[in-house]
């Protein structure tokens, strides 16, 4: 039965304090006129309230609400608490209070982590946008390009060649002896191929770029942030962005497909050579499934795929860099550390997410 | 605050600079005459780099204003330069790439021509020798001198030293006040210098600043600096003489 426990405190109850984060103003002060609940006396409000009476003075010595209840215990009016009818009203009390600290605290975190991300990405916004804008002010704009064109592209290929080869002979394998359990073995080169142009290779592709060039571009941005070499470049009149950042997003621009498509070709090559050369199935069939399965379309989702996954993750990876300084509780080379961590999980993370979007635009 | 006879070519006023609830520059005024080396003690953690800093133009002031010139600092940064503490030169480029850095990136000169005067450059500051060496290969008091090299290569009207003596032995201190007191009379540039070395700046500079909680407690000559009965000043003052006092610089 609900009863009202009201009346008996009427300035306590004015501030009503159940949803204060200190639970010991539930009890000790005031807060219980504007609480309903379950009495368990029934139809008996003027003990129930004599009783809680006395704990609230009890309590306001300053113990119930606390993390600590043994404290009460401590405390005079023990042996009206002693019951256990006592306890459970208590407790139910004390939850409610708890309950509703805890929700208000959650609430506060979603909506500080929620306008925190919010300004991360109108940060991140802005930044791309100065970044992009800045091929207008930066001069040797193309002799910075080439340089990060290097970094980015001939010093990932290797990784990108070694990671499409063992791709394509997985490919291979798995595809030859699945396809050969329904008699499909002739569709490898289909199987193989359009796995490889509208998947795997723009992501793989994209992911090795990130831990290759994507972790050291962080770093050396770190770096320069933290020995205050950006600085020195804005005393110099000279746009750290334009001069930093858009030759290495420009690069990308022509570095992602490029490797992207050089996998996809890696990736066909071993799967002919794990389907063909050491299954057994014959190369003239699989270049013809090839050949006939890949589409204009496949090859624009390539390209468009890479192209994306590059502007995204080398920007990601480039902030990231750029934003050491704000990296909290941190410092020094701990930051850098910290800042190239979270651009290769940021960057590798928007890849996928990025992936399945366009997937979903495109299928 | 007295205003010096010389035109200032630096004018602050009201300036204010707050990081969350810490009060770092409350209203600071400051005049820097033009052609003048402009010393500003302070203990650490006083403001003196805050207020380098916003006087750059790399810290935005919460109150106040910094004028250059008459003009608004807006906009003149390729009139000023900035000799960090650390130095702040990119190891990955060697000595003539970094002086010639500013110039590629600001100027309209031909590739020869900037490197025509990145090496003029480094010929003035006597490190003609080590245009391919990289930062890294270079001791502290080199390093330094190539940091000046690229602050100066631009000729700037105005030039920012923050503690350019910290970590340094008494004879290296002495040696880069003098230095500073060379190039401000070659280059003819108007020098603001944030230091502890109370003795070596005294002896450098043309004028003295003192800041204390945040503002300007004493402005005046080195000479007015040392005869002030001011309690805070004659804190100071102990620092300005002592048995390590090198000698003074020699100033023509």
């Amino acid at each position: 039965m609900a009863t009202a426990v009201s009346g008996r405190w009427p300035r306590a109850a004015s501030t009503g304090s159940l949803g204060q984060a200190n639970p010991q103003a539930l009890i000790g002060q005031s807060p219980l006129p504007s609480v309903f609940f379950s009495s368990p006396f029934g139809r008996e409000p003027a003990r129930w309230r004599l009783r809680f009476l006395v704990v609230g003075r009890a309590a306001s010595t300053g113990s119930l609400g606390q993390a600590n209840p043994q404290a009460l215990t401590g405390q005079s009016p023990l042996p009206l608490l002693a019951s256990s009818l006592h306890r459970t009203s208590l407790a139910k009390v004390r939850s409610l209070n708890y309950g509703v600290v805890r929700m208000k605290r959650l609430l506060q975190a979603v909506g500080r982590d929620g306008l925190a991300a919010v300004a991360g990405f109108g940060d991140f916004a802005l930044f791309l946008s100065r970044a992009v804008t800045g091929a207008l002010v930066t001069r040797q704009l193309g002799r910075r390009w080439v340089r990060a064109v290097h970094e980015q592209g001939v010093r990932c290929i290797p990784v990108v060649t070694i990671v499409g080869l063992f791709a394509g002979l997985v490919l291979g394998l798995q595809g030859y002896y699945v396809l050969t359990r329904f008699g499909s073995a002739g569709m490898l080169g289909t199987f193989v191929s359009l796995t490889l142009t509208r998947e795997l290779a723009p992501v793989l592709a994209a992911l090795m770029i990130v831990g290759q060039a994507g972790s050291a571009m962080a770093a050396e941005i770190g770096i320069h942030r933290n020995s205050e070499q950006i600085d020195a470049l804005v005393t110099m009149g000279i746009d750290p962005l334009g001069y930093l950042i858009t030759p290495r997003l420009f690069a990308a621009l022509i570095v992602f497909p490029i490797l992207t498509v050089a996998f996809t070709l890696v990736g066909l090559a071993g799967g002919y050579l794990s389907g063909s050369a050491l299954l057994g199935l014959d190369g003239g069939v699989y270049w013809s499934a090839v050949h006939s399965a890949i589409r204009p379309a496949d090859v624009r989702e390539c390209i468009l795929k890479a192209l994306i996954f590059g502007l995204i993750t080398m920007a990601i990876c480039c902030h990231s860099g750029f934003t050491t300084h704000r990296r909290t509780g941190v410092g020094g080379s701990r930051a850098v550390s910290a800042s190239t961590t979270r651009a290769v999980v940021l960057a590798s993370v928007a890849t996928l997410a990025a992936d399945y979007l366009i997937t979903s635009f495109l299928v | 605050m007295i205003r010096p006879p010389v035109p200032p070519i630096l004018e602050v006023h009201g300036l204010r600079k707050r990081f969350g609830e810490h009060l770092v520059l409350d209203s600071v005024n400051l005049l820097v005459p033009r052609g003048s080396i402009v010393s500003v003690f302070g203990r650490s953690g006083a403001g003196k780099s805050v207020l380098l800093k916003c006087l750059a133009g790399l810290l935005t002031p919460d109150a106040g204003e910094v004028r250059f010139d008459n003009g608004l600092l807006h906009g003149v940064r390729r009139r000023c330069s900035y000799l960090f503490q650390a130095n702040a030169l990119f190891d990955s480029m060697t000595a003539l790439e970094n002086v010639a850095l500013p110039l590629e990136q600001t100027s309209r000169l031909g590739s020869r021509e900037i490197a025509h005067a990145a090496r003029d450059a480094l010929k003035n500051l006597g490190l003609e020798k080590f245009p391919d060496h990289f930062p890294a290969q270079l001791s502290g008091g080199m390093q330094k001198r190539l940091a000046l090299a690229r602050a100066l290569v631009m000729r700037p009207e105005l030039v920012l030293f923050d503690e350019p003596t910290a970590g340094l032995d008494p004879l290296a201190r002495n040696a880069v006040f003098a230095m500073i007191v060379q190039y401000r009379q070659q280059f003819d540039f108007t020098a603001v210098v944030v230091t502890h070395d109370v003795p070596e700046a005294l002896s450098a500079s043309d004028r003295v600043a003192l800041l204390e909680d945040g503002r300007i407690c004493f402005e005046g000559t080195p000479a007015e600096f040392v005869a002030s009965s001011d309690c805070i000043v004659r804190s100071w003052q102990q620092y300005s003489r002592g048995p390590d006092q090198p000698q003074p610089i020699a100033r023509s």
